[in-house]
């Protein structure tokens, strides 16, 4: 029951290939906006590169989750997700899992490549792409919870958006924390840390959450 | 099942009558601690030594800063009611906390930014106190935009009771990273807003001003609840119908 | 057997319909009929699980079925206004990947026996409503599920479709399943054996 439906997530992912591209091309031309708003001047890109990045896949991966469910409930499948015997909260994880992987995880492994043209260190470049890879899973996570209360809603995305923002800082905070920590000679191991173990509360509790939002969305 | 007392006081028809008995001594009392607690620290309390009489505004903030918090708590425990026990009161409380919780910590905003602006001489200065009233703002907002965008009563209800308890649990994260974020931007010299210590003259009328809120919270409550009831009553005719003959 | 005790509906502060009572065994089928409003969806929905009574409740071989959990919805199969499908997906890959484990075989047979044989490989989204109802029904068949809840399932059916469905309905409560389903069609054979209810009364 599990293995299909993941296998039915990769593979809708894999049909729709604009779908699963379109937050990473966000990514890029959002984290692009930067320099072309504040100046190209190097130290100043360099102290806001990290930020920018991490800005830039928060909302690429906003962008993004209105797509977790959005093909269950054209269809009528969502019904039939909220009807299988296997636990919903698992289903919601292994959902979450599958859209991390075809757009959270190409987001984190693009972001060295953009943040290259902050100028970053190569150094600072892998506590960035060690943070962005324990916090993209952390921002579907949540944002799953938000895609599950406002499913169906007027005022779709911004809505999700303005739900999902204020969850978001303390991820905000850590990740970028991390890299500019390293960049001063702190090292990034509390902030990474802080972020894997927020990580690890989202795992176990965030399905569950979401799953406790679609029966209420769906009721 | 929580004894019959409180069973009783559950059901609105009980209720109503019940707030509206409590209504003037709660609205007297807040006036009367209020008045003084103002009095008091705006007119006797003494200067202080390092901002002159500008702190005075103190007396204001951080009572809605207390309210503000103490507002979510409340709404969160009358989420946690309405979605395990499903009384619909529990839900009316939610749904008349948070705009003034919204109120009271947008409150804390501007007064924090008055205060703010002689010490500082920004209107805005991201510490982390601040910055914390401004994401738990827009906790509140998203609380009343959700409940706004829902038109099932039962829908809406339930949703914003969770939204409100997964907002609970994430407010001391939250807390806790913007305090992160504030020690490793700001320099450690810069002054934090309560100051070093609270001098007791200043002591006693801050706690008549934070319990003359709080009393006035209460009172606020109880009256918006009466009003909600009111409403509820018009829109549920379902609920007469449901046990006609 | 299912058995519905005393359910009430209440939708946008309206009461839909209340005291609705039944028991239903097995080789039953209960069919639903009601003008437009009257909560006919609803009150399959409540069947499923998906939607809470505001009054009532609906029990499965005696236990409730918010204690059967997982246990209930292993052994039911819903077919609503919207099928269910995956746009995306092929009907056999709808079919093979409905969450419960299935022979290729089967969902080969399943697809020649709702007449969609030669259009195993078309996308779902490029089927047309009575064609998308026939994959539906074939899912709800592949799904071995003693209870059928079936929300409009003719629309959009021709003749031949309306016969299949009602033989395979026919079918299944020989096999000693129960089914209960909405619709203002006649089923062709089960007309008498229908229990029915109407909700608009």
């Amino acid at each position: 029951m599990i293995g299909q439906v993941f296998r039915r997530e990769l593979l809708l992912a894999w049909r729709r290939p604009g779908d699963t591209l379109l937050p990473l091309t966000f990514f890029i031309i959002v984290g692009s906006l930067f320099p072309l708003g504040v100046g190209a001047e190097p130290a100043l890109l360099r102290s806001i590169g990290p930020g920018a990045v991490w800005i830039a896949a928060v909302l690429a991966t906003l962008l993004g989750l209105p797509r977790l469910f959005a093909a269950d409930q054209h269809g009528g499948a969502l019904e039939q997700l909220l009807l299988s015997p296997a636990p919903l909260a698992l289903l919601v994880a292994v959902k979450v899992l599958a859209q991390w992987l075809t757009s959270g995880l190409p987001l984190a492994l693009a972001a060295p490549v953009l943040a290259l043209g902050f100028g970053l260190d190569f150094r600072d470049l892998g506590v960035l792409l060690a943070g962005l890879l324990l916090g993209t899973p952390l921002l579907n996570l949540l944002g799953a919870i938000s895609a599950a209360l406002t499913l169906g809603l007027r005022g779709g995305g911004a809505l999700l958006g303005l739900l999902v923002l204020p969850l978001y800082v303390p991820v905000l905070i850590f990740g970028s924390g991390a890299v500019q920590a390293a960049a001063l000679g702190f090292g990034a191991g509390a902030n990474l840390s802080l972020l894997a173990a927020m990580l690890v509360l989202a795992v176990v509790f965030a399905p569950w959450a979401t799953a406790a939002a679609l029966r209420i969305s769906l009721d | 099942m929580f004894g019959p007392t409180l069973d009783r006081l559950a059901a609105p028809k009980f209720f109503y009558p019940f707030a509206g008995r409590l209504l003037p001594w709660l609205g007297t009392l807040a006036a009367v601690l209020l008045l003084l607690g103002a009095g008091w620290g705006l007119a006797v309390a003494p200067a202080d030594y390092q901002q002159g009489d500008s702190y005075r505004i103190m007396f204001i903030h951080v009572p809605a800063a207390w309210l503000s918090m103490l507002t979510y708590m409340v709404m969160a425990g009358g989420a946690f009611v309405f979605l395990v026990w499903r009384i619909k009161l529990a839900d009316m409380l939610a749904k008349t906390c948070a705009p003034l919780g919204a109120a009271f910590t947008a409150l804390t905003l501007v007064t924090g930014s008055l205060w703010g602006k002689p010490m500082w001489g920004t209107w805005w200065a991201w510490d982390a106190r601040l910055t914390s009233e401004l994401v738990l703002l827009f906790l509140y907002l998203g609380l009343i935009a959700l409940r706004g965008a829902i038109d099932e009563p039962q829908r809406a209800g339930r949703a914003t009771a969770l939204l409100a308890l997964v907002g609970v649990v994430n407010i001391p994260i939250i807390h806790f990273s913007v305090e992160w974020w504030n020690t490793l931007h700001q320099p450690a010299s810069l002054t934090r807003m309560a100051g070093p210590a609270i001098h007791p003259a200043m002591l006693t009328p801050l706690l008549l001003m934070i319990a003359g809120f709080t009393v006035y919270f209460v009172a606020v409550l109880l009256q918006r609840m009466r009003c909600e009831i009111l409403e509820r009553e018009q829109q549920a005719r379902w609920l007469t119908e449901l046990d006609a003959p | 057997m299912l058995e519905l005790r005393d359910l009430a509906a209440v939708r946008s502060n309206t009461l839909l319909f209340r005291r609705v009572s039944l028991l239903l065994h097995a080789g039953e089928a209960l069919r639903v009929t009601g003008p437009n409003g009257a909560g006919k969806t609803t009150l399959l929905r409540m069947i499923c699980g998906l939607t809470e009574p505001a009054r009532g409740e609906v029990a499965w071989d005696g236990t409730p079925i918010g204690t059967l959990g997982d246990e209930y919805r292993a052994r039911l199969a819903f077919l609503g206004h919207q099928e269910g499908h995956f746009g995306d997906l092929t009907a056999a890959e709808n079919l093979r990947l409905a969450g419960h484990n299935v022979a290729p075989d089967a969902v080969v047979a399943a697809l020649e026996l709702v007449g969609l044989g030669t259009l195993a490989d078309q996308p779902a989204r490029f089927l047309s409503q009575g064609q998308r109802r026939r994959l539906g029904l074939a899912r709800v068949r592949l799904r071995a599920a003693p209870l059928w809840i079936l929300d409009e399932p003719l629309t959009g059916l021709d003749r031949q479709g309306v016969e299949l469905t009602a033989h395979l309905l026919a079918e299944h409560l020989a096999d000693g399943g129960l089914a209960v389903l909405t619709t203002h069609q006649d089923l062709p054979g089960l007309d008498d054996v229908l229990r029915q209810l109407d909700l608009g009364a």
